[in-house]
């Protein structure tokens, strides 16, 4: 998984990009500008029983029905707790045949930076607090590092509908006895 | 350019689908009423005109091969050649081969060899019914045409008897001023010409250029030229007309028969707007007219002109001519007559139109957020209590309802057309089998969402197949058991409350409930002794892997049918059901909504959420007694005297936090079971746009979509059935059957 993550480095640093920063339990983590429709405020999320937590619920976004993804559970940590600065990033991916929609939650949205491809290195094979695909590389900012994500993986529509078709065939309702998210995808 | 091309090829394709489908139907038709000359006509018609738009996109292949099974419906609309189910079968066959080639032709691909093989094939076959088979099947067959004296090329049949105002010319004049779209309609005059070869000789053909513009200001897109031509043909008019279809709504034609009247020749003059004497000339060159009928022609007009000079308006060609005493005052009348209807059948034509599905998809998406956002402004006007705003918000809702109604109206069609593909699966599934079987059908008026209507082909399919092969017994069969020798299959379709149901029966065997129970068991499906209802025992057909059939035939028996179409009907939130008396037939009755866009539902909350139950699945809503309420999970409760199960949403959900003191239950029922759903508060109706959870949310089972309220709070639609199996899998004791009959 490492190896194939790295060999993805180089052809995305190609080009310099600009990336949208926020935090996420303390760490700060960037997604392509480019993907982000826009940033909305926390609010009216409706849950969706018996999914996992990494699936937060859905909102309305204008009309449409939008699926939100709770990151930080997605990686494996706590749900994340709501606070007065917790926002929701709208990303639109371009899939192979329909362009899908989600929300991402977020502790904190920060700046908006321009990191030159010279800056960016490729993630590390292990270390990092996430599985090593969800990682596009890392970005040099004044001297500390930033993960940028690779959202196609992250927010992967078959990885999430079967993390939820998993979480049914064991304990069907018991969400909270769920095997880490992580572990039971990456294991 | 190139686009516009693609567009005009695509209609060629819708329409020639369309016209297939017409001669299948008509074709069908033959075989119970083999005289029916409206029939035949339709589908030389259908044939024609295939052959027609073919030959205008220089298709070669397909006109080649139209023409052949055109010269057979010659034969037969004139009688020099009787229906036989031989013919009619091959036929039958020429409609799916030319099915076959338009796909090729919407594909983009040129025919492959097994292709042209097979055209070569049909045409060949074909050919055994015509009695003179001619070498070239393009070129027009004159061998059994008398030719008149004089005269090396005539029309036999169409002729009128020469009067004194006929022209000498024994060929057809035809007059074409293209428009400019011409070729930005990616018509090609030319290819016109092309089409014109191939079932007549056109003798002589003069151009007119004069309206070709300086070159500075010429736009190569647009088409300047016309013709006037000269052609030698037996066929008749409408065939002639047919190669101008394309071009006519732009262009100007026009056809003057054989021998035809020198007023028409006149009118021709009036109508283009060349100098009469030019034109003359031209068809003077063309062979159209003699130097003689010329100089009366122009002569008639030139005298006329002055005449009416005065002030008053010229004179109607009409007029003119009875003036002339030309032509009878009656048959002016009738002609003028022909051509109200004309215009009357014209108008009846314009109003129907064309509209891209997804144009409507987008109409009624738009209609969707009206209303959502229409219930949010309700919501406030109550909220601030202002009577008047009140009253003006309660009136545009109930308008936003009539234009949602009339919106979904738009996407109704009529299942008729469904149902009626399915003669010819009954024709040829009873050929295959051997057996003789009539299709009524019934209520082909009702109509449907069209959406519904194309997700219902296949399951319908396998429905009608399993009828067919397994339902209705071989005639020997039929006749030993003391019943009609033709088996009879019925579709029938109706309304009922809110729903379609659509009904496929048959007067066969029917189910055998030992047989079914007996492989159950040998399936490990059901365990020995147990004791299942009817209802239960023809439910088991609907599983996976299950066929009773001994023998596997090609059609069906191998199992995987009627689990698909259990799985497909629930997805369109339908429901199927079986009825079956042993001996004398089956029924299996499908019932769907009429739409898929929206929903008729019942708000409830639970916790802080809200969620809808589709209305036609709620019975009735009841307090939560006291004595009933249990500590944990699902229970059940003495509904009158009968048993009903229920199910906390709260603990199913597990929604956190304490249920309030009042619990209500809301009695569901589906597939004629009934279950309760423990809820918090009961909201009411609600009718409303559904909006799909995206895939995301893909195999989640208890949620069947969502909606969005008038707060903007997305609440979610419960899918009662996939509720009900999911508390019945958490069970550990399962009532009848154990858990490997529920599907994965």
């Amino acid at each position: 998984m490492a190896t194939l993550a790295r060999k993805d480095a180089p052809a995305v640093a190609a080009e310099p990009c600009q990336y949208l920063t926020f935090t996420l339990g303390g760490e700060m983590y960037a997604v392509e500008t480019l993907s982000v429709k826009e940033i909305i405020e926390y609010g009216q999320v409706t849950t969706v029983p018996m999914m996992p937590p990494s699936i937060r619920g859905v909102i309305n976004l204008r009309g449409a029905v939008v699926p939100v993804i709770d990151l930080k559970a997605r990686f494996g940590g706590q749900p994340t707790e709501v606070t007065r600065r917790t926002c929701i990033v709208i990303i639109e991916m371009g899939g192979s045949d329909e362009c899908q929609v989600l929300g991402i939650l977020v502790d904190t949205v920060s700046e908006v930076l321009e990191i030159p491809p010279g800056e960016v290195e490729a993630p590390p094979a292990f270390g990092a607090r996430i599985r090593a695909d969800f990682i596009r590389g890392m970005g040099k900012v004044g001297g500390g590092f930033v993960i940028l994500l690779n959202v196609e993986a992250v927010l992967s529509t078959d990885e999430l509908s079967v993390l939820d078709a998993l979480s049914r065939q064991g304990t069907p309702v018991d969400t909270g006895a769920l095997p880490r998210l992580g572990s039971s995808v990456a294991g | 350019m190139s686009a516009q091309m693609d567009d005009a090829l695509q209609t060629l394709v819708v329409e020639s689908r369309e016209l297939l489908q017409h001669m299948e139907e008509a074709l069908l038709l033959l075989e119970q009423t083999p005289d029916d000359a409206e029939a035949v006509n339709a589908i030389f018609r259908a044939a024609h005109t295939i052959k027609g738009s073919a030959g205008l996109f220089s298709l070669d292949h397909v006109v080649a091969f139209t023409h052949v099974a055109e010269s057979v419906l010659d034969r037969v609309r004139d009688h020099r050649l009787g229906m036989s189910p031989a013919l009619g079968s091959l036929l039958l066959e020429v409609c799916d081969h030319l099915g076959q080639l338009i796909d090729g032709v919407a594909a983009g691909q040129a025919p492959d060899d097994a292709l042209s093989g097979r055209s070569d094939a049909i045409a060949a076959r074909l050919q055994t019914y015509l009695e003179a088979p001619s070498a070239a099947p393009a070129e027009p067959d004159f061998s059994d045409v008398d030719w008149p004296d004089g005269n090396d090329i005539a029309h036999p049949s169409a002729a009128p008897v020469r009067g004194n105002d006929s022209v000498t010319s024994g060929m057809w004049h035809i007059s074409l001023r293209s428009g400019p779209n011409l070729l930005r309609d990616g018509m090609d005059p030319l290819s016109i010409l092309r089409y014109l070869g191939t079932f007549g000789q056109i003798v002589n053909l003069e151009l007119i250029l004069g309206d070709i513009p300086p070159l500075s200001v010429i736009d190569p897109e647009s088409c300047y030229i016309g013709y006037e031509l000269s052609f030698a043909s037996e066929t008749d008019q409408a065939s002639i007309d047919g190669a101008f279809d394309f071009v006519r709504e732009d262009s100007v034609v026009r056809l003057i028969p054989p021998y035809g009247p020198l007023a028409n020749y006149r009118a021709l003059f009036a109508d283009m707007p060349e100098d009469s004497l030019l034109l003359g000339r031209m068809l003077v060159r063309c062979g159209s007219l003699t130097e003689e009928e010329l100089a009366q022609a122009l002569e008639t007009q030139g005298r006329m002109g002055p005449d009416s000079g005065g002030g008053s308006p010229a004179p109607l060609l009409g007029e003119v001519l009875v003036a002339q005493q030309l032509v009878d005052k009656p048959l002016v009348d009738a002609a003028l007559e022909r051509q109200q209807q004309v215009k009357a059948t014209a108008a009846g034509e314009a109003t129907l139109i064309r509209v891209d599905a997804a144009k409507l998809d987008q109409l009624i998406n738009l209609v969707g957020e009206l209303i959502i956002a229409g219930a949010g402004a309700q919501l406030v006007a109550r909220r601030l209590k202002v009577p008047d705003l009140v009253e003006s918000t309660s009136v545009l809702a109930r308008l936003v309802e009539d234009v949602r109604d009339s919106a979904l109206t738009l996407r109704m069609v009529q299942i008729g057309a469904t149902f009626n593909r399915f003669r010819r699966v009954v024709r040829d599934v009873a050929a295959e089998l051997g057996k003789d079987i009539q299709l009524d059908i019934q209520g082909g008026e009702t109509e449907l969402d069209k959406t519904v209507v194309e997700k219902i082909g296949d399951p319908l399919t396998h429905i009608v197949r399993n009828a067919l092969d397994h339902g209705i017994e071989p005639a020997d069969v039929r006749l030993a058991r003391g019943k009609p020798q033709q088996g009879r299959l019925s579709l029938n379709a109706h309304h009922e409350s809110g729903s379609i149901v659509i009904e496929v029966s048959d007067d066969g065997g029917g189910l055998r409930k030992e047989r079914i129970l007996q492989k159950a068991v040998e399936r490990g499906l059901v365990s020995e002794g147990q004791v299942l209802s009817d209802k239960e025992i023809f439910g088991l057909i609907f599983e996976p892997g299950f066929s009773t059939a001994t023998q596997v035939s090609n059609l069906s028996g191998r199992g995987v049918g009627m689990d698909v179409v259990k799985r497909n009907i629930l997805a369109l939130r339908g429901t199927v059901d079986l009825d079956s008396v042993e001996g004398q037939g089956t029924t299996v009755r499908l019932r769907l909504p009429l739409t898929l866009a929206i929903i008729d539902g019942f708000l409830i909350g639970a916790g802080n959420a809200s969620y809808v139950v589709p209305l036609e699945q709620v019975l009735e809503c009841i307090e939560l007694p006291e004595e009933d309420k249990p500590e944990q999970g699902a229970s059940y409760l003495n509904l009158r005297g009968e048993v009903l199960p229920f199910v906390r949403l709260r603990d199913l959900f597990d929604i956190p936090g304490e249920a309030p003191r009042r619990e209500n239950v809301v009695v569901v029922q589906y597939a004629g079971e009934r279950a309760g759903l423990v809820v918090d508060q009961l909201f009411g109706e609600f009718q409303t746009v559904i909006k799909p959870l995206g895939k995301v949310f893909s195999h989640i089972r208890c949620i069947g979509g969502s909606i969005i309220l008038g707060s903007g709070e997305v609440a979610l639609i419960l899918d009662v059935p996939g509720l009900v199996r999911q508390v019945t899998e958490r069970q550990p004791v399962s009532r009848h059957l154990p858990s490997t009959l529920s599907p994965v």
